[in-house]
């Protein structure tokens, strides 16, 4: 089945910014969808409309089969989480525990359920030594850490995660691509929005790019992340090594996405005397 | 001359049991580019709070060691004269975006500082030039996307001109092409004014190319302070919580192989020194 069907959405906000025109897209369940594209291009309001935190203005979104625009946020809230771009926009309890506690309470787990899968979802994350401490005495990355561990916590079937890897260093990132990998394979349905390339490249999945509302191009990051027209246009750059490759055409370099362990056994074999 | 010294620094928030900064010795010259970068949790962000004066001033709790930002000690500097001298880009944009315009909110500081209006025009329209985001100049703030907001905050601090510009993650909000753009008008500011950069980043693909030294901090102190190839030829980063850049790691794989003259950051000299050899072999 269908997790997420986006039908001809167009979403004017009430200042009269036309954030999304007419954008249509389908993500089947247990799918890694990855969206990509300039600032201001829509990437948060596509992924504001799955929690219904926005409904659009024209056109239908629907979410695990449900209609959003006849749901409340609570109701979405069991189908779908959102981790906020901006992390510190989704903290209200007084510490790190009862934050990541509140939604699980609210949907009436016992007190030990509550318990492991707090001190599962911290232990994760490495935050577990400030779980009595405020959300806000956190560092950047540990914020947005902590934003994710709400949402992993509660493992809604369809997680949308906007800008995940803001802030973190190369471990927790390496971490953060683990449980992606390992949520798919549950079977969640999991979209993104995100500027890291490297971490893109890496996690390999289907990338829908966007521009100024509406979408440029959707395929698998094999073909979009090379493709220098399509990147341009949606101020992205491709990945260091794609883009050697692409400078070393003449060479015989291949026009795609490599991993360093390729990238390096193409060049010895040509370098080589 | 040196811009900033901070001697024996250590740093415990109030309510925390462990030092966030432990006896850290640093020092930046005028005119220097430097890359800060390290686990999150290290203490980045704890040290810049340190040199604008934020730590003693508006953070609780135990501080020791003196910091020196162009001659005046923090400690005893209140923070407006401080921000004078140095420009902190806050790692949340949107803490540091107030007013009901994005055009007031780059002027803000300018006539604080009681600048003449025909200047604050001036200067307010070269800055949101600089980050290209001129069409902007009349929404609200909060209604902009992140990245926008990051802009908008960025050019409040190029609009002050100080001589030190301190930037927590400034990127991290910023599509790939802002992002580079911005690491090249840093770069430009600092060769043409004199200006001093200490930049956090974990985009070291990014910035590494461009800077005059890495300080890599770990766990409260100083693990590394130096070249940044250096570091990658000496450290797995990996394991430091420092991104490796997928080109200093191609270039080991070289070297286990080749004659390759270690690590390189820079994707022009990687393409030079490839073209050199495949040159050799014809
Ligand atoms: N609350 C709001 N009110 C009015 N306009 C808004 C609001 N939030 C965003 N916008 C505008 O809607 C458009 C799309 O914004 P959105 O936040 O979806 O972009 P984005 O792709 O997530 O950008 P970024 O990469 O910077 O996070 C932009 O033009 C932005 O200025
Ligand atoms: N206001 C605060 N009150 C108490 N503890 C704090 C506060 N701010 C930061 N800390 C703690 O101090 C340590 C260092 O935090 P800091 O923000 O300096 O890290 P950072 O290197 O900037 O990390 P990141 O890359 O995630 O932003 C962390 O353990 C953090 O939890
Ligand atoms: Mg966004
Ligand atoms: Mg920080």
């Amino acid at each position: 089945m269908q997790a997420i069907v986006f039908d001809g959405v167009s979403y004017v906000y009430p200042s009269g910014v036309r954030a999304l025109k007419d954008v249509s897209f389908t993500v089947e369940r247990g799918e890694l969808v990855v969206l990509m594209g300039e600032n201001g291009s829509g990437k948060t309001t596509i992924l504001k409309h799955l929690n219904g935190l926005l409904k659009p203005t024209s056109g239908k979104v629907f979410v695990d089969g449900l209609d959003t625009s006849k749901y409340t946020v609570a109701q979405l809230a069991t189908h779908a989480g959102l981790v906020f771009q901006n992390a510190e926009n989704m903290f209200f309890e007084s510490t790190v525990w009862d934050e990541v506690a509140f939604a699980l309470k609210n949907f009436g787990y016992s007190d030990d359920v509550v318990r492991k899968r707090v001190d599962w979802a911290l232990r994760f994350f490495d935050l577990e030594r400030y779980a009595g401490q405020s959300p806000f005495t956190l560092s950047g990355g540990e914020k947005k850490r902590l934003a994710f561990a709400v949402v992993l916590a509660w493992s809604p079937p369809i997680i949308a995660l906007d800008e995940p890897t803001i802030g973190q260093d190369s471990l927790q990132k390496e971490k953060m691509l683990h449980m992606i990998r390992l949520l798919n394979t549950q079977g969640h349905t999991v979209i993104m929005a995100s500027h890291d390339v490297e971490f893109v490249a890496d996690l390999r999945p289907r990338i829908i790019a966007i521009s100024s509302g509406s979408i440029v191009a959707d395929g698998p990051a094999d073909e979009i992340l090379p493709d220098t027209e399509i990147l341009r246009r949606c101020s992205l750059h491709p990945p260091q090594l794609a883009l050697l490759m692409a400078r070393l055409r003449d060479l015989g370099m291949p026009r795609k996405l490599v991993d360093v362990d390729t990238a390096a056994r193409l060049l010895v074999e040509r370098l080589r005397p | 001359m040196k811009v900033i010294e901070v001697r024996g620094l250590s740093f415990t928030y109030s309510g925390q049991d462990k030092p966030s900064l432990r006896d850290i010795n640093f020092e930046v010259g005028e005119g220097e580019f430097v890359l800060i970068s390290g686990p999150s949790g290290g203490g980045k962000s704890t040290l810049c709070r340190c040199i604008n004066g934020l730590i003693p001033h508006f953070y609780e709790g135990e501080l020791r060691g003196e910091v020196y930002v162009d001659g005046l000690p923090t400690s005893k500097t209140p923070t407006h004269i401080l921000s004078q001298h140095v420009g902190m880009v806050f790692q949340n944009p949107q803490n540091q975006l107030f007013s009901l315009n994005v055009e007031s909110d780059v002027a803000f500081a300018l006539e604080n500082l009681g600048l003449p209006r025909e200047e604050i025009r001036d200067r307010v329209d070269e800055a949101l030039a600089l980050m290209g985001i001129e069409d902007l100049a009349d929404r609200s703030p909060v209604e902009l996307s992140g990245g926008q907001q990051q802009k908008v905050a960025l050019a409040s601090i190029l609009a002050l001109r100080p001589k030190v510009i301190m930037l927590d993650e400034p990127t991290s909000f910023l599509d790939p092409m802002s992002a580079m753009n911005l690491v090249e008008l840093v770069d430009r500011l600092r060769r043409k004014l004199g200006l001093t950069i200490l930049m956090v980043e974990h985009r070291i693909d990014l910035i590494a190319p461009r800077a005059d030294r890495l300080a890599v901090i770990y766990e409260g102190q100083i693990l590394y302070d130096g070249p940044p190839r250096d570091f990658f030829e000496k450290y797995d980063g990996h394991l430091y919580g420092v991104s490796v850049p997928k080109l200093a790691r191609l270039s080991k794989e070289m070297a286990r192989h080749l004659e390759w003259p270690g690590v390189i950051l820079d994707i022009d000299e990687f393409e030079r020194v490839v073209r050199l050899i495949a040159g050799h072999r014809l």
